[in-house]
C-alpha cells in the first residue's frame, strides 16, 4: 500500500536521487515536481496525489495528474493534459481538473503555469532584441598559445621598419613626391630654431649644443652656396610666419630622431650625419598626386 | 616495450650488415663507417663518440664556410662574379603555393576590382567618411584607441554607443552618408576586436585586434597632423588579401598630402596584419665604405628615410568577412577562419 511518510522518511533522510543540496538550500531535480525543492508536500515521489504543469518542446503546457488509483501502474501514473495557450483558459482548466484538491497543490500548481507563461514571454522578447556578442570560436589553451608564439615570431620576422623605409624610397626615386623634396635634399639649410626647446628632453639640449660645433664645419664646406643659401634664408623669414609650424615641427622631429640615434650609437659616430633641415615652400602648383 | 626493442634491434642490424660492404639500391657498394652513438650501450662511452662526432660536424662546417668565403673574395679579387649565394629557406619562400594568388595579367581580376564595393571610394568619387564606435559594455581602454584612431583617420566622427543594435547603427549610418563603421570590441578591459564595415552595403571585416600600443606610451613619439596620411599596404597578394587590402584603402582619402610626411603602414606577414603609423624624413646620409668624408671623397651621399614613431600601432588577424552589412545569421560569409586552417605551418590565406 501507498504509505507516503515512510517513503518521505527514506527519501529525505537516507537517500534520494534527485536531491540536489546547495548552500542556499535543498532542491529536487525530479522533472516532476512543482516547486523544485525538496520538501514534503511538494515531493513526487512521496505524495500519491500530486499535479504538475510540464512543457513540451518549448510552446504547449500539460497538467500532470497522478492519483492514488494508478498508484500501482507506474505506466499509467501520470495523466497528461493539454493546456490551452490562453492564460486564463488554462487557470479554467487547472480549476476544473484539481477541484477539491488540497488548497496548497493547487496553488503551487497555479504558480508554476505563471511562471511557466512569463518566462515564455520573456524568451520571445529576448529573441527579438538582437544580443550580439562578437564571439570568435572559443580556442583551447593551445591555440591560444599557438597564435600568440607565432605572432611573435611574424612580427620579428617582418622587419617592418626596413619594410616601410624600402617603400618609401621606392617611391621617392619613382618620383611620386615633390620634386621639390628631391632637390633640397642636397643643400644644408641653417634653420635656427628655439622654440622648441621646451619641449624636448634633456638629451636634446645636448644635441643641440654639438650641432653648434657641426654647423660651423658645414659653413666653411659650402661656402660656394652661400649666394643660394641667403637667397633660401630670404625664403625662409619670409614664409616663417606660414610655414612656421611645419618648419618647427621638421627640426623637432629631426632633433629627436638624433636624439634616439644616439641613444644606439653611444657617441661613437658623434659626427655621422649633417643637420638636414628643409623647408617646403607653399607651392601649391608642384603638388604631385599618388597615383595608385 | 618489446616492440620498442625489436624496432631498436633490427635498426641496428641494418647498421651492422651495412658497416660490411652491403650492396646498395644503385648496385653500388657503399660502406658506412658512421657508427651510431644510439647503439653504443656504455654511458661514458657514448658522451665520449656522441662530443667527438659533434666536434667533427662542427669542424666541417666551419671549413665549408671559410671555403666558400674564400672563393669569393678571390672571385671578387679577380673580378669575376662570385659564386651565388645559397638563399636560407624562410616561411615566406617556402610558403604553399596557392592559386589565389593574384597575377598582374589576370583580367578577371580587375574586372572583379572594378565591380567590387570600394570603388567609388578608391576613384574618388566619393570622400570617405568614418563612424568610429564601441562595443557595449565599455572601458576606459576603448575610448583611449578610438580617440587616438581619429587622429590617424581623417574624416571620422566618434559616437557613444548606448545600447542601439549594430544593425541600427549601420543603417543610421547609411543614412548620414557614412563610408565605413568601426567599432571597436573590448574584451576584458583591453580592445579586443574591430570590426569594420563598409557602407552602404558593403563587406564587413572581422578583426582580431592584438598586442596594442596607445602613442602615450611609446616612447618619443610623434604627433600627427591633419593631413592626409600615405598608404602602405605590404603583401596582400591573394585576392583575399587585396579585397582585404583595398578595404583598408578605402578607410582613407586617396589623396595623400606628402608634406605632411605622415605614412600609415598596413604590413600582411603570415596572414598578421601590422599597423603602424609614422613621420618621416628623408636624410642625406654617406656611405662610410670608402672611409672618406667630404664632397671629393668617394663617399656616396645615400637618400635614407628615417621614420618617428606616431599613433597607436596593433596587430590585426582576419577572423571572418561577410559581404553584406553586419549580419552573423543570414550573411554570405566570404571567408572563415577555422582553426583546421592553422594545421600547416606554410599555409596563408592573405
Amino acid at each position: 500500500m501507498q504509505n507516503d511518510e515512510a517513503i518521505w522518511h527514506d527519501i529525505r533522510y537516507i537517500h534520494c536521487y534527485y536531491m540536489a543540496e546547495i548552500e542556499t538550500g535543498i532542491f529536487c531535480r525530479n522533472p516532476y515536481n512543482v516547486t523544485g525543492i525538496c520538501s514534503r508536500s511538494s515531493c513526487p515521489l512521496a505524495n500519491s496525489r500530486y499535479a504538475t504543469i510540464r512543457d513540451h518542446d518549448g510552446r504547449v503546457f500539460y497538467l500532470y495528474i497522478k492519483t492514488i488509483e494508478r498508484a500501482h501502474t507506474p505506466k499509467n501514473l501520470w495523466e497528461r493534459i493539454k493546456l490551452p495557450r490562453n492564460y486564463e483558459k488554462a487557470l479554467e482548466l487547472i480549476d476544473k481538473h484539481l477541484l477539491h484538491w488540497p488548497k496548497l497543490l493547487q496553488h503551487m500548481v497555479k504558480q508554476r503555469l505563471t511562471k511557466m507563461t512569463q518566462m515564455l514571454i520573456r524568451m520571445r522578447i529576448l529573441s527579438l532584441k538582437i544580443r550580439e556578442k562578437i564571439m570568435s570560436m572559443p580556442m583551447s589553451r593551445r591555440e591560444m598559445k599557438r597564435e600568440i608564439r607565432r605572432e611573435e615570431k611574424t612580427g620579428i620576422a617582418a622587419v617592418l621598419d626596413k619594410a616601410i623605409e624600402t617603400k618609401l624610397l621606392e617611391r621617392l626615386k619613382k618620383g611620386d613626391y615633390y620634386s621639390d623634396i628631391l632637390s633640397y635634399l642636397e643643400k644644408n639649410v641653417e634653420v635656427e630654431e628655439e622654440e622648441e626647446e621646451e619641449e624636448t628632453e634633456i638629451e636634446y639640449v645636448e644635441g643641440y649644443g654639438e650641432l653648434e660645433n657641426e654647423k660651423e664645419d658645414d659653413i666653411e664646406d659650402f661656402y660656394g652656396f652661400t649666394s643660394k643659401e641667403s637667397h633660401l634664408d630670404g625664403d625662409v623669414r619670409d614664409l616663417k610666419d606660414e610655414d612656421g609650424d611645419d618648419a618647427v615641427e621638421e627640426v623637432v622631429i629631426h632633433r629627436k630622431g638624433r636624439a634616439l640615434r644616439k641613444d644606439d650609437d653611444n657617441g661613437k659616430s658623434k659626427k655621422k650625419s649633417r643637420l638636414v633641415v628643409e623647408v617646403e615652400q607653399e607651392d601649391g602648383d608642384t603638388r604631385q598626386i599618388l597615383k595608385l | 616495450m618489446g616492440f620498442k626493442r625489436k624496432k631498436g634491434d633490427g635498426d641496428g642490424e641494418e647498421m651492422e650488415s651495412a658497416g660490411n660492404k652491403r650492396p646498395n639500391f644503385n648496385g653500388t657498394e657503399r660502406r658506412r663507417s658512421v657508427i651510431l652513438p644510439s647503439m653504443i650501450k656504455n654511458k661514458d662511452k657514448r658522451a665520449k663518440v656522441y662530443a667527438k662526432q659533434k666536434h667533427e660536424k662542427k669542424v666541417e662546417k666551419q671549413k665549408k664556410i671559410k671555403a666558400r668565403d674564400a672563393a669569393e673574395k678571390q672571385a671578387l679579387e679577380l673580378g669575376e662574379e662570385p659564386p651565388q649565394k645559397m638563399i636560407p629557406k624562410t616561411i615566406e619562400n617556402t610558403r604553399e603555393a596557392d592559386e589565389t594568388v593574384c597575377r598582374p595579367d589576370d583580367e578577371q581580376l580587375f574586372a572583379d576590382i572594378d565591380a567590387d564595393e570600394f570603388n567609388p571610394v578608391l576613384r574618388r568619387e566619393v570622400t570617405p567618411k568614418v563612424l568610429l564606435t564601441t562595443c557595449r559594455f565599455n572601458s576606459t581602454r576603448g575610448p583611449a584607441l578610438i580617440s587616438e584612431l581619429q587622429s590617424v583617420i581623417p574624416n571620422s566622427d566618434y559616437r557613444k554607443r548606448g545600447t542601439y543594435d549594430l544593425k541600427k547603427i549601420v543603417e543610421y549610418a547609411t543614412k548620414k552618408d557614412y563610408t565605413s563603421l568601426i567599432v571597436v570590441h573590448t574584451n576584458r578591459r583591453e580592445p579586443d576586436a574591430l570590426l569594420i564595415i563598409g557602407l552602404p552595403n558593403g563587406p564587413t571585416a572581422h578583426f582580431k585586434l592584438s598586442d596594442l600600443v596607445l602613442r602615450k606610451d611609446i616612447k618619443n613619439h610623434g604627433n600627427p597632423t591633419s593631413h592626409e596620411p600615405e598608404l602602405v599596404l605590404n603583401n596582400f597578394t591573394t585576392r583575399l588579401g587585396n579585397r582585404v587590402g583595398r578595404f583598408f584603402q578605402s578607410l582613407f582619402p586617396q589623396e595623400p598630402n606628402f608634406r605632411g610626411r605622415r605614412v600609415v603602414t598596413f604590413h600582411n606577414q603570415r596572414d598578421f596584419i601590422f599597423f603602424r603609423h609614422h613621420r618621416y624624413i628623408f636624410d642625406v646620409k654617406e656611405d662610410k665604405q670608402s672611409g672618406t668624408k667630404g664632397k671629393d671623397g668617394a663617399g656616396k651621399e645615400r637618400v635614407k628615410p628615417r621614420l618617428q614613431k606616431c599613433g597607436p600601432r596593433f596587430t590585426l588577424k582576419l577572423v571572418t568577412l561577410q559581404h553584406g552589412t553586419f549580419d552573423t545569421k543570414a550573411g554570405e560569409f566570404e571567408w572563415v577562419h577555422k582553426p583546421e586552417m592553422d594545421t600547416s605551418r606554410r599555409r596563408f590565406f592573405l
